[in-house]
């Protein structure tokens, strides 16, 4: 009885797994399909990985969706830092109030706020280009940055600054050598995931984009809607892989900083 | 006379209209081990803070051997703290946590080895140079806290309550220790905590503080054996606090019972209050004493018993090596030498605090 209710078990997780990967699955393995029709399988092949590096303008796209990740992340690292500084010096309340304000970016509709950026910088009169994409990549990032520095800041001993100052240490050194490596694991974590979320996003830079700007995520799309390439595949299965990576990575900084901190209860 | 190396000179505070210190006016010379002694929310803390500069006062400066440094940031002042919760720097290790403050001033590499290599002889760490600060135990840390102190050379060396967070053994072992400390380096500690037995223990000078005031000041003998007033008496050791009159000089009397005293000038037949230790009450024979009452409770303390006799009414606690049963009637007897005669308290602040005990 017990043994069939394991199985039972076994199998409704395998499904689930099935239902969750199968598309990328299926992406992946016709992306080394070396024949053009998706039908049926051709051999394998790693053409389409080939043809992707030799293109320029794909080149470009990758080029971009870097660069955009790390300037947003980094930014967006320093504008949320000082945010958690200036947020835990509040009362509770206004905290909390704040807290809220900064949430709503990460739970509202992708598609509102990239039609509410396109709106923004229409009136503005922004010219729509990188620098647009940048500046709506940043904000959306700000409040992974603060859920991610937050706790870590607030559960930090607040006499560790007054100790160095006590030390003789000026404000400013007292910051970057006691408060900000200790909190150092989270900031890291929370750029990770920034720089995550940055090249993940298509809808946001869709929106902020203007013409013969790419990133890969709008390439891949303005591709697709030509009429799809197989090295569209690869591209897709290149980003697959690369977010994975750095998702194992962010939830691996973490877990390290908790060893840490445990230890020093 | 000593020097005089502190002047806490007339200091007010308040918290969101909350007064914590109140014409607090006190000086510190050097070379002392002076104790801030009270109850928490009393203003020792805050005390401290304004005197290590990071708490500014609302009111009254702080002088420095004779210099106003008042608005002197925390960084620029010739004072070293030992936090409550250590506050050690966790991301490095016990070396570079020491050296933290000789780096600043560029102290050269030599002299830094040898200043780390001496502050850990001296806290009895010496071999933990490279160990994280995060494997040590809590006494560990808080050596390694005045270590890192220690080696600036300050003044004058400031203590939070650096031993609350230690069992009782370690405790008592960290007390000795921080006296053969200060003896060895010949620095003035001003220490903060609310047990009454450390204070004893270590101190030269105790500042018993109270509501934002200073309840009295004086050495650990006169602080206990003559309290000024009745929550000096209460907080510090067991008590009996009765009210009494004082009927003349050299006597009182405590719900009408006379009793011998050696206090003069209180007035005539005017209420005090009287103060006598549980150690100083004798249990005598009946027809011995001066009252008589029952043994209504003993309990065994380890190095005494203690018992609580009833006496008209009124408990009084006695401390003795010598067991009386429960049920005996005794009489008490107390040398007049031993009866503390103290004024009625003048303030509410004081007598609210009494009823609340």
């Amino acid at each position: 009885m017990k043994t069939k209710y394991k199985g039972l078990k076994r199998l409704y997780i395998a499904l689930i797994f099935i239902f969750m990967y199968a598309p990328i699955a299926l992406l992946i393995v016709q992306s080394f399909n070396s024949s053009k029709s998706r039908g049926h399988w051709g051999g394998f092949t790693l053409d389409w990985y080939r043809s992707l590096f030799t293109d320029a303008s794909i080149g470009e796209a990758f080029t971009n969706t870097i660069l955009l990740a790390l300037l947003s992340s980094v930014i967006s690292v320093i504008l949320g830092t000082a945010a958690v500084i200036y947020m835990s010096k509040l009362k509770k309340s206004p905290r909390t109030i704040l807290m809220g304000v900064t949430n709503v970016p990460m739970l509202n509709a992708d598609i509102v706020t990239g039609v509410s950026f396109m709106l923004l910088f229409l009136t503005l009169r922004i010219q729509f280009g990188f620098v647009t994409i940048l500046l709506a990549h940043i904000t959306f990032n700000i409040p992974y940055v603060i859920l991610n520095v937050m706790p870590r800041y607030r559960e930090l001993n607040p006499h560790i600054y007054e100790a160095a100052l006590d030390l003789g240490a000026s404000p400013v050194y007292a910051f970057f050598k006691t408060v900000l490596p200790e909190i150092m694991p989270a900031i890291l974590s929370g750029g990770l995931m920034a720089f995550t979320m940055s090249i993940d996003d298509f809808i946001i830079t869709h929106f902020t984009a203007g013409a013969g700007v790419h990133t890969l995520s709008t390439k891949i799309y303005s591709e697709v809607k030509l009429g799809i390439k197989p090295e569209m595949y690869a591209l897709s299965a290149m980003i697959f892989v690369t977010v994975l990576l750095l998702l194992i990575l962010v939830n691996r900084v973490p877990a390290k900083a908790d060893a840490h901190g445990k230890e020093a209860v | 006379m000593k020097n005089e190396l502190i002047h806490l000179n007339h200091i007010s505070k308040s918290y969101d209209g909350k007064i914590v210190l109140d014409d607090l006016d006190l000086t510190i010379h050097e070379n002392e081990f002076v104790t801030l002694l009270g109850p928490s929310g009393c203003g020792k803390t805050t005390t401290l803070r304004i005197l290590a500069g990071f708490e500014t006062p609302d009111k009254g400066s702080v002088i420095f051997e004779g210099r106003d440094i008042t608005s002197l940031p925390p960084n620029k002042r010739q004072l070293n703290t030992v936090f409550q919760n250590y506050a050690l720097f966790t991301h490095m290790n016990v070396a570079d946590n020491i050296a933290f403050g000789l780096n600043i001033k560029k102290k050269p590499k030599s002299y830094i080895e040898d200043k780390i290599a001496y502050a850990l002889n001296l806290v009895g760490l010496t071999g933990y140079e490279k160990r994280s600060v995060t494997t040590l135990s809590g006494g560990q840390q808080q050596r390694v806290a005045i270590a890192r102190a220690i080696v600036n050379e300050p003044r004058v060396l400031l203590l939070d309550e650096p031993l609350g967070a230690l069992d009782l053994k370690l405790r008592q072992d960290m007390q000795y220790e921080l006296i053969r400390m200060k003896n060895e380096l010949s620095i003035t500690f001003l220490y903060v905590t609310h047990d009454q037995q450390e204070a004893l223990t270590m101190s030269d000078n105790i500042v018993v503080m109270n509501q934002g005031y200073i309840q009295q000041m004086g050495s650990p003998e006169s602080i206990y054996n003559e309290p000024e007033n009745a929550f000096v008496a209460d907080f510090i050791g067991d008590s009996n606090l009765f009210p009494a009159i004082f009927e003349k000089d050299e006597l009182i009397t405590i719900d009408g019972a006379p009793f011998p005293c050696v206090d003069t000038g209180f007035g005539t037949k005017k209420p005090v209050d009287i103060v006598i230790r549980p150690e100083d009450v004798d249990l005598v024979e009946k027809g011995k004493g001066l009252v008589s009452g029952v043994v209504t409770d003993l309990i065994f303390k380890g190095v005494h018993y203690e018992m609580c006799v009833d006496v008209n009414g009124r408990e009084w606690v006695a401390h003795s090596t010598e067991p009386c049963a429960v049920g005996n009637e005794v009489d008490i007897y107390v040398h007049p030498f031993n009866i503390q005669v103290m004024n009625k308290p003048a303030s509410e602040d004081e007598e609210a605090v009494r009823t609340d005990e």
